[in-house]
């Protein structure tokens, strides 16, 4: 069951509330203070990526964000609703599987460099984040990140 | 936090500080910034990152914009950071190669390589 599960509308300035939330659970739930700056900054980087690929196909609903508390574990999932052409698209891919479904439908808008950012935004969780996993189907993409956490010191 | 932006004039470089976030909000700001800089002739840019509190892929892009542009007019952009996790983010995608970082706005400004 999720701890905390959050919804926002897919705005920019939405994200950084979403980063706020993120880290403040993480840290309730054990997550090394040190690794707490790489939860903010890839949970930020998945959110920015939902509500871009939410504008880019004019998606209403809005970005979700669960945070899951286990036993040794903390997992944030970041899922969108921009529907994809093919399944199972996975990060680091390039050329034809290289997410080529979230590339907006033609006739969308699209800012210039938004398809590089959002490439630079899934490298950065890579790099950071070392249990990472990015599925993707014709309803949507989800990003599910886990971390480590350390067990509360018993009392005596 | 909002993003704060202030610049100023140092010989023919230009110093822009930055501080607080540098996210999909707040990024578009700092791109406007740099390019009514290159339009109105600043070529030579140094961007002091030491109040910045947060960066993400967004603000990476328009630094990476902003490299662009001046080099499109032989200019340079240079960083000022010393912060670990901020400067972790350039290492993470490789870009430590593609900016000149400094660890102050004085060695920036006189930097000539």
């Amino acid at each position: 069951m999720a701890t905390v599960e959050l919804l926002f509308s897919a705005l920019p300035e939405h994200v950084r509330t979403a980063r706020l939330v993120a880290a403040a659970v993480a840290r309730r739930a054990g997550v090394d203070e040190a690794v707490l700056d790489e939860v903010r900054l890839a949970v930020g980087e998945a959110c920015t990526r939902a509500v871009g690929l939410h504008v880019a196909y004019g998606v209403a609903s809005p970005v979700r964000v669960v945070l899951i508390e286990d036993e040794k574990k903390f997992s944030i999932e970041v899922g969108d609703d921009a529907p994809r052409a093919s399944a199972g698209l996975v990060p680091g891919a390039r050329g034809e599987s290289a997410d080529a479904g979230a590339l907006p439908p033609s006739g969308a808008p699209e800012e210039p460099g938004a398809e590089a950012d959002d490439e630079m935004g899934l490298a950065v969780i890579s790099g950071l984040v070392d249990d990472v996993e990015v599925t993707s189907d014709e309803n949507g993409g989800l990003i599910r990140m886990t971390w480590p956490t350390t067990p509360a010191s018993v009392l005596p | 936090m909002d993003l704060s932006l202030s610049t100023e004039t140092v010989g023919d470089r230009t110093v822009v500080r930055v501080g607080g976030e540098i996210d999909v909000y707040t990024a578009p700001k700092l791109r406007e910034q740099l390019v009514e800089l290159v339009n109105d002739g600043s070529y030579h840019l140094v961007v002091d990152m030491e109040g910045v509190d947060f960066l993400d892929s967004t603000g990476l892009g328009v630094l990476v914009g902003g490299l662009k542009r001046v080099r499109a007019h032989e200019g340079s952009l240079r960083l000022v950071c010393n912060q670990e996790r901020i400067l972790k983010i350039f290492r993470i995608t490789g870009l430590t190669k593609v900016f000149p970082i400094h660890t102050s706005v004085d060695d920036a400004v006189s930097a000539t390589d």
